[in-house]
């Protein structure tokens, strides 16, 4: 028994992403049988992809930086550049990786009864997969070329999914604006591979980051990266995209699509800290380490600021959860964005203050509860569609009554992406509020007001759709099916889990990650 | 044997400060209770399915149940009105035109060369 899960820890980096790639083409066969056994196969690939996740994540964090070497044998470091394709996979990359492991899982359960009526389901669920395969690889992958591959599968499969309405005008043009947006930003990311190439022979993160000498080309490589991957995250005023392909898709969608962004975010974080870490963070860069801090603090108020401020005017329901989540990864950017601003040179070593690593610890901490506490309200969103056939937030009301559990999860979701005690989103914004006053008090006071409007947005659409009285054309409206149920059920139990026991969460999980992000050495040891 | 409950339960140190859900909520149930008590000490009076709990507008009959619910688009009404030059710049930011995305996109990387490569 022991040898046999020793194998799956051992290989578990590519069964990974090799069980959801192999599932979404096995999936349009097994659809042929018949629906119900599709649906459980589909969920039984997710689950296994899930359960790995654990056991690698579980490993990482027992026994540090895993790396997966295709091919077979260590890597050849020939020349100074590595030959083979790797994965590796340190504590923030498995951080991320959970987040990928719960949203695709919670999201196949939803879709069991949202889209029953819609046809093409063997399409939609192997997309499903390849999106999630795709999201996976982007996490796990320890080569610049293979990230901008899994960059590309993900983005197509995404784009065909926003689509997945065709019958909506609307859901086609947010797909193509979803598709040129990604490939746009595919092709700088491949160009800045193509730079890194062209001077140090390597496509491998680790030797990249081990050579890499900050020359003149390294900086324009930095900028095209930086730019690509903010846009791919939403970042403002990059973000136009998001509230087009986050509203226009289905729901179950929508909560995959925020792993995806959180997946590009990751990307972004990995390029600025790992990559160009050994050299932004020595004696000669830290000005450098310091304007960059600045500019990605001035991005991300501007980020918050415009989210909320778009979020509270809009009157459809998951547009306007869209601009909320948009002000939230501004919340992470800004956190990253502090932690760097206070980088310093000290005894021979370049540091981050204490006040900067608790907020990176926050920002990181944030990551997690965004991707829950907003994918919950997008799939509380897909329940009020699914069982009112309307989003527009003129049209709603009253509906508390008739769709009690509903109601409950929408609560918890709204305290939580507001911050409230006790809900997870409390304890990471407490944590980015109280060090970010160490490193400038007025960007804590932007922060809470910002938090204070994104809880007037929901408490405008908990009154717009759940509140007022009983209106008559919504009487013949029920609560939504099981399924839905389980799915907001299950990301509900997580967010109060982590809500009322956020020093566990933080100490085994958000920890670790935050020390991988600070420790570009021991990513770069892993290879070489 | 309730060993395993430590960790759970253990405070969340911030750089300044702390967090302990566990108090949060020992306080929240101490103060209910208060409010709870205080209610009680209130008059009696309300009878359940009488006039007391009809919907008085000044003595007006009431309205449809469709024109009695404040639409989403007049909450906060007030808010962006005040705030409607700031809305104007930005709705003219969103223009829902891929090409505008695009130039955003352009504007920024710019930008940004600028600061980092140039200066």
């Amino acid at each position: 028994m022991n040898g046999v899960v020793d194998w799956l820890i051992l290989h578990s980096p590519a069964l990974i992403i090799a069980i959801p790639l192999l599932g979404a083409f096995l999936t349009i066969l097994i659809g042929k049988i018949g629906p119900r056994i599709r649906n459980v196969f589909v969920i039984i690939i997710m689950a296994i992809t899930s359960f790995l996740i654990l056991l690698l994540v579980n490993d990482v964090f027992t026994n540090g930086i895993r790396t997966y070497v295709f091919g077979g044998g260590s890597t050849s470091i020939e020349s100074s550049y590595a030959i083979r394709i790797l994965f590796e996979i340190d504590g923030l990359n498995a951080f991320i990786a959970i987040i990928a492991a719960i949203l695709p899982i919670v999201a196949i359960i939803y879709s069991w009864a949202f889209m029953k009526e819609h046809t093409g389901l063997d399409k939609y669920y192997t997309l499903i997969l390849l999106m999630t395969a795709g999201m996976l690889g982007m996490i796990l992958t320890g080569d610049l070329f293979n990230f901008f591959v899994f960059l590309e599968i993900t983005s197509i499969a995404s784009a065909a999914l926003i689509a997945f309405y065709l019958d909506k005008q609307n859901s086609i043009q947010a797909a193509f604006k979803y598709i040129v947006i990604s490939a746009i930003g595919a092709l700088f990311l491949l160009f800045a591979v193509a730079l890194f190439y062209g001077q140090y022979n390597a496509l491998n993160m680790a030797v990249i980051a081990n050579n890499i000498s900050f020359t003149f080309i390294d900086k324009i490589a930095l900028v095209v990266l930086f730019a690509a991957l903010a846009m791919k995250a939403g970042i403002v005023p990059m973000h136009m995209w998001l509230p087009d392909a986050y509203g226009r898709a289905p729901a179950s969608i929508t909560v995959i699509l925020i792993g995806t962004t959180l997946a590009s975010l990751y990307g972004l974080f990995r390029v600025i800290f790992t990559i160009y870490g050994k050299y932004l963070f020595s004696f000669d860069s830290t000005q450098m380490a310091l304007t960059l801090g600045v500019l990605i603090i001035i991005l991300a108020v501007v980020t918050i600021v415009i989210g909320v401020f778009m979020a509270l005017k809009q009157n459809d329901f998951k547009r306007m959860i869209a601009f909320a989540a948009i002000a939230e990864i501004g919340y992470m950017f800004l956190a990253v964005g502090a932690a760097l601003s206070t980088y310093t040179f000290e005894r021979g070593a370049a540091i981050i203050s204490a006040s900067g690593q608790m907020a990176l610890k926050g920002g990181i901490f944030h990551i997690f509860n965004d991707a829950l506490d907003v994918g919950l309200l997008f799939l509380v969103a897909g329940a009020v569609y699914y069982a009112a056939k309307e989003t527009s937030l003129n049209k709603l009301g009253g509906l508390a009554r008739n769709m009690k559990y509903t109601t409950v999860f929408f609560l918890i979701g709204l305290a939580a992406v507001s911050g409230l005690p006790p809900m997870n989103g409390f304890a990471s914004k407490l944590i980015i509020y109280q060090s970010m006053f160490q490193i400038n008090p007025l960007l804590t006071i932007v922060a809470i007001l910002c938090s204070i409007l994104l809880l007037a947005v929901f408490v405008k659409v908990f009154y717009s759709v759940f509140l007022g009285p009983k209106l008559p054309k919504f009487s013949g409206v029920k609560e939504v099916p099981k399924s839905m149920l389980i799915a907001m059920g299950i990301i509900a139990s997580i967010i109060v889990f982590i809500g009322l026991f956020p020093n566990i969460f933080v100490e085994n999980i958000v920890t670790p990650a935050t020390n991988a992000l600070q420790n570009a050495t021991s990513y770069i040891g892993g290879v070489l | 044997m309730l060993e395993w409950i430590e960790p759970l339960i253990k405070t969340l140190t911030t750089d300044s400060g702390f967090w302990n859900p566990l108090v949060w909520g020992i306080v929240f149930i101490i103060s209910y209770l208060v409010i709870y008590i205080v209610r009680g000490m209130g008059k009696k009076e309300y009878k359940k399915d009488t006039g007391q709990t009809q919907v008085f507008l000044s003595g007006n009959p009431e309205y449809d149940k469709e024109k009695m619910h404040v639409p989403g688009a007049n909450v906060y009404w007030g808010f962006t009105e005040a705030l409607k030059w700031l809305y104007n710049k930005f709705d003219k930011m969103h223009t829902g035109n891929v090409s505008d995305y695009i130039l955003w996109f352009v504007l920024i990387m710019g930008l940004f060369l600028v600061i980092m490569v140039v200066i």
